[in-house]
């Protein structure tokens, strides 16, 4: 946890905190923020700059009747939404998106497996799990991808990324990540559109993967 | 907001109420919602400040900044079908005597942060807005003002690296 080196892009942490980002990647930037102080303190200061311009924001009269609505409920019982803590490796974020259940494993070949817990126009989150010394086949990315790993390790071109790492891949990224000597590496890998492979098998059975 | 926290005070949270609703109502209407929507929202924002204030902790966050990320995140929802995801909580950590400095700390900046704010210019303070609003992606800010996309992306650019000039100064 304190050994954090590859962290989100500070943009896309002003978009998360905006909420100007799809759910997807929205729920692997709050997984990677349960894990990493310094990020935590990046998304405190863009909150920090929306709560200033709501300081500085015109005000508009509210109806009088809101003020004595709110305090009418004030004792009114509530149900708190469900709060999803962390379990084993999965941070609090990621139990969420999968509404509490444990991920269902499918094969994916070569050891590697996946477990798709969303996907939809605005893109795809999933669970990767890559045995150690197994490599992704080489692909490239037709926009963007964000992996965080969860458990062991993996390197590529661009270097070696260890739990609560996140690899930033895109339009300009071609890479074969590897899983590192040690515990099966499984990350969490958020993507906008689909990734482009090298090879014909890998991209046959890109449709029936859904990668 | 300490008072409504740990002594559940209906005086200060009147006060709260009156300062932060019509600007919630005018931050609000500028991601083109109507009026009537915008009062639900604040209505459903201001009864989360009174229910969830045991979350909130004045070493991390200024009250403006903590009543933000609960409006965004009541947007959001609305528009979505599953509630957004948000970080875990962090274990109470064990604050000492340096409370009130770390508290007086965080104002000044605040502080410095607004006034950063009210020196942009307008076109910066916009894109600002819009950028931290978020119900626009960027390609829709730039069909919205009819301005083409590159400049859109780069006076939001500048505005923050104008801001970042700012803060900068109240860092070190
Ligand atoms: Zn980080
Ligand atoms: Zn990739």
């Amino acid at each position: 946890m304190t050994h954090v080196q590859h962290h989100i892009p500070d943009a896309m942490l002003k978009a998360y905190a905006s909420g100007n980002i799809s759910p997807h990647f929205a729920t692997l930037v709050a997984a990677h923020i349960s894990m990493c102080e310094i990020c935590r303190v990046a998304l405190g200061a863009h909150e920090a700059v929306g709560g200033a311009l709501l300081d500085v924001t015109k005000a508009v009269d509210v109806s009088s009747s809101l003020k004595t609505d709110v305090f009418s409920k004030l004792d009114a019982p509530f149900t708190p939404k469900p709060v999803f803590d962390r379990s084993g490796i999965y941070p609090g974020p990621i139990v969420q998106a999968m509404k509490g259940q444990e991920p269902r494993w499918k094969s994916l070949g070569m050891g590697i497996r996946q477990h798709i817990i969303s996907y939809d126009k605005q893109g795809s989150l999933r669970l990767l799990y890559i045995p150690a010394g197994q490599a992704v086949p080489e692909h490239g990315h037709n926009g963007l991808e964000l992996t965080l790993v969860l458990q062991g390790s993996f390197s590529d071109e661009t270097g070696q990324f260890g739990v609560g790492d996140v690899e930033v891949g895109d339009e300009d990224l071609a890479h074969v990540p590897t899983a590192d000597a040690g515990p099966p590496c499984i990350c969490l890998a958020a993507t906008d559109a689909s990734l482009r492979f090298a090879g014909l098998i890998p991209r046959m059975l890109q449709p029936i993967f859904k990668i | 907001m300490l008072a409504v926290r740990d002594s559940r005070d209906r005086d200060a949270f009147s006060h709260l109420f009156d300062y932060f609703a019509p600007r919630l109502k005018g931050f609000i209407i500028k991601t083109g919602v109507s009026g009537a929507q915008a009062e639900e929202i604040v209505q459903d924002v201001m009864l989360t400040v009174w229910r969830k204030s045991a979350q909130f902790d004045p070493h991390r966050a200024q009250v403006s900044a903590w009543i933000y990320q609960i409006a965004r995140n009541r947007q959001i929802d609305m528009m979505r079908k599953d509630a957004r995801p948000i970080p875990e909580e962090l274990k109470a950590e064990p604050h000492q005597e340096d409370d009130a400095m770390q508290i007086l700390a965080m104002d000044q900046e605040a502080q410095k942060l607004k006034h950063a704010i009210s020196k942009l210019s307008k076109d910066q303070r916009v894109a600002i807005e819009q950028a931290y609003l978020g119900e626009l992606t960027h390609q829709e800010i730039s069909d919205q003002s009819g301005v083409p996309l590159g400049t859109i992306k780069s006076r939001i650019r500048l505005g923050l690296e104008r801001l970042r000039l700012e803060l900068k100064g109240l860092r070190s």
